[in-house]
């Protein structure tokens, strides 16, 4: 079995990490990169719990082959907040109760942050629809909800 | 352990909302769910299923497994304990475990696990279970409640049943329950409307995001480690550790954030297979189940069909009820038939009663404990019943249920008497509700329904060791699936007077406290919240004594005042207030550590009831539901941290949403699970549902300090009925199974 | 398994005709991944075509057509607002397929050569008379979409040949096009039927039309009967109902997990009315 040689941008950061060529982008970024934030709920792009960016489109992490990262920019939980201060939707989230279990809430705010940079003043359906592909199980979303729309409001207040 | 506390008056920061201490860990991705651990040197493993619903296993030949570059261990039943043998009924608990973790002579459903590989990768671990060669004899299978009872249905396991079944039924019947009171045949005379149903639900999922997932470490000494996503890892602990043969204290266990468990994991499934393969390479090994995996061989909820008969007089006064409620739970014993039949007429009173249950056995995977167990579907069947007798009689479903709701004093259909409780509240606060009173325009319905679970309380063992800086460390040994450590850190401020932010709520591993039963039964806010509440005092208790001591006067002239040890009276002398702190900070040289300790069963959980209303349409062309206004009204006891609470309160709900509509497991003729997957078991997406409006209502539960009841629970008991009622008025039909998926509903318009 | 990203379609091909055992083209991956994690097919090779140049643009030809390259994800197309307002059907279409995330990978190409019966897309571009361009050994060539599907999960591609893009035609300032599903959910499910239509409006009368069923036979299909049902008409009921029962009698659906062949049947025709109604409206406006 040949591994291919990666070379790759993660959250500003150039990285190379070798993979086998059935090796999801996923299975690399926490297997490889210690990048755990990014979870498998179900390794088939049903939950969304291993959201990221690629080269600035939201996909689905296990559904990319760790191979096609070659060259392209990724960005992760990792990376959404890079000092000391958190993301506003990261705040909001805490503050709102946004989350119990906690799992999905990576690929939540992945997903969350890449809308509000394309539409800063959604919707309530239309954040619903945006995130359709994010499983919770444990909150009925009405939390997620409110925190996204009043950081959306907050965002665009602050800019 | 009874308790003599009086409910305090007032708060100070029980009933606000704090940030969650596990807030930033969670939204930044550095919080380690159960496949976020790496050991070095790590093997990961994988394991072999059946594809068959009921097979012998003739022979299992790992050869061309082994063969495979990478591999370094093959183990199957072999390789697990020899001194757990089966016996009949309750008795062979941790056999059943053992049996349903890895197959012996026959696999039992399909996804059974039969053999499992550790190897240098998961892809290498993967491509060897495809080289494992099972030979099989293909037995006959049953999958569905009502067959697997009847005659000639194949029998799952011989000698199965326990004492509880009469004889004459059939062996998969593995559990039998009756209760009752008054003389249900009186009051179906004494009723001017009776309406008998029969209903079917199909099983779900708990549907948690994080699958099963563990690192284990284990020694030829029988010394280990276990890192895993759990709901009680003390029991992870016991039941490991007897099905490898190990004793308990050797292992030690670590729970890891759980991604999500409703029930689904509070058992055994992976964790003991990745002890027996890291036993055999002396190598640490990782298990991570796959999603089709999940649904395959862990949890799903019992399916059930019940039938229902209740008798009504023109005014509302339900004369009788009765219920039979059977009860599919998997290939082992297990299936709440007992709980779903105590749960059914709970929330009213009434004169004459009769319920019956029955826990059956099938070819499908071990059922779990699904949030409230049994309640739910109870609910469904009896409360579609009351509506539908309320619609005949033309009268209002609040106000009938107010008519017959249980009280304080009223003796439960299940035998006992309920102390204060708040389902009266929870149906005015229904009936005063805007959402109640809010037009509904045509094709458009609205139901309500009530719900029930009993809650629980269970071992409990929690410390709380105070720092020099006047800080303060709480291990509990429940974990914490919702945001139980915020709650508990407010009810250790409420006590201990000292601000949220100076307490830190850990999860302790097994080997730092005393016995934790599981987080389930609701019970974590309640028990864990009580033994911190104890613990609190006991350290109180100390700090006063030292108090005592410094100033020198007696111990019991002491006394704890916001966060101060003060004279208890101008008896006692005058002295300046010791802070918390001022103790803390000298306790090395006042006589040591001050660590405050519960240990015990607290007994006192107290009942919870909830009202939930729903507004739905339906499609008359395509039969499709949408869900469009929800609320939630139910008692919490007290509500510690409130967010928390109407996050319960609404993912109850939406749990409930998806069993009413979509969520099934589906059976091939074959006896093969055909949805094992998010794709096809649908469940609810953020596009799906509408705000879920909460009520808290607040009945102190005299059983808790401070009056908490347990919720976790309670919000899916009645979403299942209120949907099944609303669909009825919008679209005409009342369905009698779930899930009301369009094509049933189409179908059910249809046939009108 | 052997992965390529070869930089053209010579070298794609080349690579294609070369390998042994089963080999895929990787565009999105939100299928050929979705099957390798499930163990349900390993291919020995996979070719990622998105290196290729030209594979992910939106072109409009002088002529008013466009073309649309094989690795176009979906969002990029619900981002194109010209393609979007002359043909909402078929971008509508492949918007529904999955999430966002989906969509930031999905593509047209993809959803016509996983050749599921239930694809999103297909119907739409079927309405929408549209075509592909196979590459192959011997050249190119522009093939009919609807001539593309063979049975489940098979195309009538041969070894060697590889679709390097989607062509739409020119759209006419009175026509319209629509694509519904029914899916229990609102969003990630597989269409239980879905059906497209496309149609241009003459003084009120439908003056051509194109109706297409998914998930209701072995492949999706072109229903004839249910265009000549409102060919000539002004869509009013009789039409529609006309339209209803040319579709569902179009249908021979199974009995499956998603749905009921009385279910599918049912659903066909009042899909057909609804969509037949929504691009009607789209050809007058």
């Amino acid at each position: 079995m040949s591994n291919i040689h990666v070379n790759t941008t993660v959250n500003g950061d150039e990285i190379g990490f070798l993979c086998d060529p059935r090796e999801t982008l996923l299975d690399c970024l926490r297997d490889k990169l210690s990048l755990t934030g990014a979870k498998e709920g179900c390794g088939t792009g049903d939950c969304g719990a291993c959201s990221v960016k690629l080269s600035g489109r939201l996909v689905c992490s296990c559904l990319v082959l760790g191979a096609e990262a070659e060259g392209q920019e990724i960005e992760t939980i990792e990376g959404m907040s890079r000092d000391e201060n958190l993301h506003p939707l990261q705040e909001k989230f805490i503050e709102y109760a946004a989350l119990q279990c906690g799992i999905c809430t990576p690929g939540i705010l992945v997903a969350t942050k890449a809308l509000l940079e394309k539409n800063p003043d959604p919707t309530e359906t239309e954040v619903r629809y945006w995130l359709a592909g994010n499983l919770c199980r444990c909150t009925g979303y009405d939390k997620i909800i409110r925190a996204i729309l009043d950081t959306a409001a907050d965002m665009r207040e602050a800019s | 352990m009874a308790l003599d506390d009086q409910s305090k008056p007032y708060f100070k920061f029980v009933g606000t909302r704090p940030k969650r201490p596990d807030g930033i860990d969670k939204v930044t991705g550095r919080a380690k769910f159960g496949a976020d651990s790496y050991a070095a040197g790590m093997l990961h493993g994988a394991i072999v299923r059946s594809p068959h619903a009921h097979a012998r296993i003739k022979s299992i030949d790992t050869s061309e497994a082994e063969a495979l570059k990478g591999v370094k261990a093959v183990v199957t039943r072999a390789d697990f304990s020899k001194d757990i043998k089966f016996t009949s009924g309750k008795d062979s608990e941790h056999w059943n475990v053992l049996e349903n973790v890895m197959a012996d002579e026959k696999v039992l459903y399909d996804g059974h696990a039969l053999a499992a590989i550790a190897a240098t990768s998961a892809l290498i671990a993967r491509d060897a279970v495809k080289l494992v060669k099972v030979e099989y004899e293909i037995l006959s299978h049953v999958t569905d409640v009502d067959e697997a009872m009847a005659i000639g249905a194949p029998v799952i396991r011989k000698g199965a049943s326990d004492k509880s079944v009469p004889s004459g039924l059939h062996e998969n019947v593995v559990s039998y329950y009756e209760s009752g009171h008054g003389d249900v045949e009186t009051g179906f005379t004494e009723a001017d409307l009776i309406i008998e149903e029969s209903f079917k639900t199909e099983a779900t999922h708990q549907g948690y995001i994080e699958p099963h997932a563990c690192l284990a470490s284990l020694g030829s000494d029988g010394k280990g480690e276990l890192w895993c996503t759990t709901q009680g890892h003390f029991s992870f602990q016991k039941v490991c550790a007897a099905l490898l043969g190990l004793e308990t204290s050797q292992l030690r266990v670590t729970a890891s954030e759980i991604g999500g468990g409703f029930g689904g994991k509070t058992t055994v499934f992976i964790e003991p297979v990745a002890l027996a393969l890291s036993r055999k390479t002396n190598r640490p090994v990782k298990i991570v189940m796959s999603r089709s995996e999940v649904f395959r061989a862990t949890g799903p909820t019992a399916s059930t069909s019940m039938d229902i008969k209740i008798g009504m007089k023109k005014d509302g006064t339900i004369t009788a009820g009765q219920g039979t409620f059977r009860l599919q739970g998997g290939a082992f014993p297990g299936a709440p038939g007992g709980m779903t039949a105590m749960c059914a007429f709970a929330p009213y009173a009434l004169k004459n009663v009769h319920q019956i249950g029955y826990s059956v056995m099938s070819n499908r995977p071990k059922q779990a404990a699904y949030r409230a167990p049994g309640s739910p579907m109870a609910a469904f069947a009896v409360e579609s019943v009351i509506d539908a007798l309320c619609k005949k009689l033309d009268l209002d479903p609040i106000e009938v249920r107010l008519k017959n709701a249980s009280r304080k004093g009223t003796k439960a259909s299940y035998g006992p008497t309920f102390e204060e409780i708040g389902l009266v509240e929870c149906l005015e606060t229904a009936k005063s509700h805007s959402h109640y009173k809010a037009p509904l325009k045509k094709g458009q319905g609205r139901g309500i329904s009530c719900g029930f679970w009993f809650n629980f309380g269970g071992e409990t063992a929690v410390s709380l060791a105070l720092s020099e800086d006047g800080t303060v460390q709480i291990s509990v040994g429940t974990p914490d699936i919702g945001g139980s450590r915020a709650s508990i850190a407010l009810m250790a401020a409420e006590e201990l007077g000292i601000p949220y932010d100076h307490i830190r709520c850990t999860v302790a591993d097994t080997a730092t406290l005393g016995y934790n039963e599981i987080s389930h039964g609701s019970r974590v806010t309640y028990a864990t919240g009580l033994a911190t509440i104890k613990a609190a005092r006991d350290a109180i208790n100390k700090l006063c004594k030292r108090a005592a001591e410094k100033w020198g006067i007696p111990e019991e002239a002491v006394k704890w005042e916001d966060g101060h040890a003060v004279p208890s009276g101008p008896n006692a002398g005058d002295f300046e207030p010791l802070s918390l702190k001022n103790i803390s900070e000298k306790m090395g040289k006042t006589g040591g550590p001050i660590v405050g300790h519960f240990e015990a069963n607290p007994e006192g959980a107290g009942v919870s009831f909830a009202t939930h209303i729903v507004d739905a349409e339906v499609d008359p062309e395509t039969g499709k539901t949408q869900i469009l206004r929800y609320t939630v009204i139910q008692d919490a006891g007290k509500a510690i941290h409130p967010s928390y609470v109407e996050g319960q309160f609404q993912g109850g709900a939406a749990q409930g949403i998806g069993w009413a509509l979509n969520e099934e497991y589906i059976y091939g003729s074959d006896g093969r699970l055909q949805n094992a997957g998010f794709l096809d078991y649908r469940i609810p997406l953020a596009s799906d549902l509408p705000m879920i409006d909460t009520v808290i209502v607040e009945v102190p539960n005299p059983g808790h300090p401070y009056g908490v009841r347990g919720v976790g629970e309670t919000s899916i008991c009645p979403p299942l009925a209120a949907i099944a009622n609303a669909v009825s008025q919008a679209a005409g039909v009342r369905l009698t199974e779930l899930p009301m998926s369009p094509p049933s509903i189409l179908a059910a318009l249809k046939a009108e | 398994m052997q992965y390529y990203a070869p930089k053209s379609f010579s070298e794609a091909i080349e690579i294609s005709m070369e390998a042994k055992g089963i080999t895929r083209f990787l565009a999105g991956g939100t299928d050929v991944l979705v099957q390798l994690r499930a163990d349900i097919l390993t291919p020995e090779v996979l070719i990622d075509i998105k290196k290729i140049p030209e594979v992910g643009d939106i072109l409009q030809n002088s002529d008013g057509s466009w073309r649309i390259g094989a690795a176009v994800p979906g969002a990029q197309l619900n981002e194109h607002k010209d393609l979007k307002a002359q043909w909402p059907g078929v971008v509508e279409a492949m918007d529904l397929i999955g999430s966002t995330q989906v969509q930031g990978r999905a593509t047209l190409v993809g959803n016509l050569c996983n050749g599921s019966p239930a694809a999103d897309s297909v119907p739409a571009l079927i309405a929408a008379g549209a075509s592909v361009t196979i590459i192959s050994p011997n050249g190119s060539r522009d093939v009919s979409v609807e001539d593309i599907p063979h049975s489940p999960g098979k195309t009538t591609l041969e070894k060697g040949e590889l679709i390097s893009a989607v062509n739409l035609p020119k759209r006419n300032t009175n026509g319209g096009d629509a694509y519904l599903r029914l899916i229990p959910r609102t969003e990630m499910d597989i269409a239980v039927v879905g059906c497209g239509i496309n149609l241009s409006v003459k003084e009120g009368l439908v003056s051509d039309a194109r109706v297409s069923l998914g998930a209701v036979t072995a492949k999706v299909i072109l229903v004839k009967e249910a265009a000549d049902a409102i060919i000539g008409t002004s869509l009013d009921d009789k039409a529609l109902t006309a339209l209803s029962l040319a579709a569902s009698a179009a249908c021979k659906p199974i009995n499956d997990k998603r749905g009921t062949i009385e279910y599918r049947t049912h659903v066909a025709g009042v899909l057909a009315k609804r969509a037949a109604q929504i691009a009607y409206k789209r050809a007058r406006s």
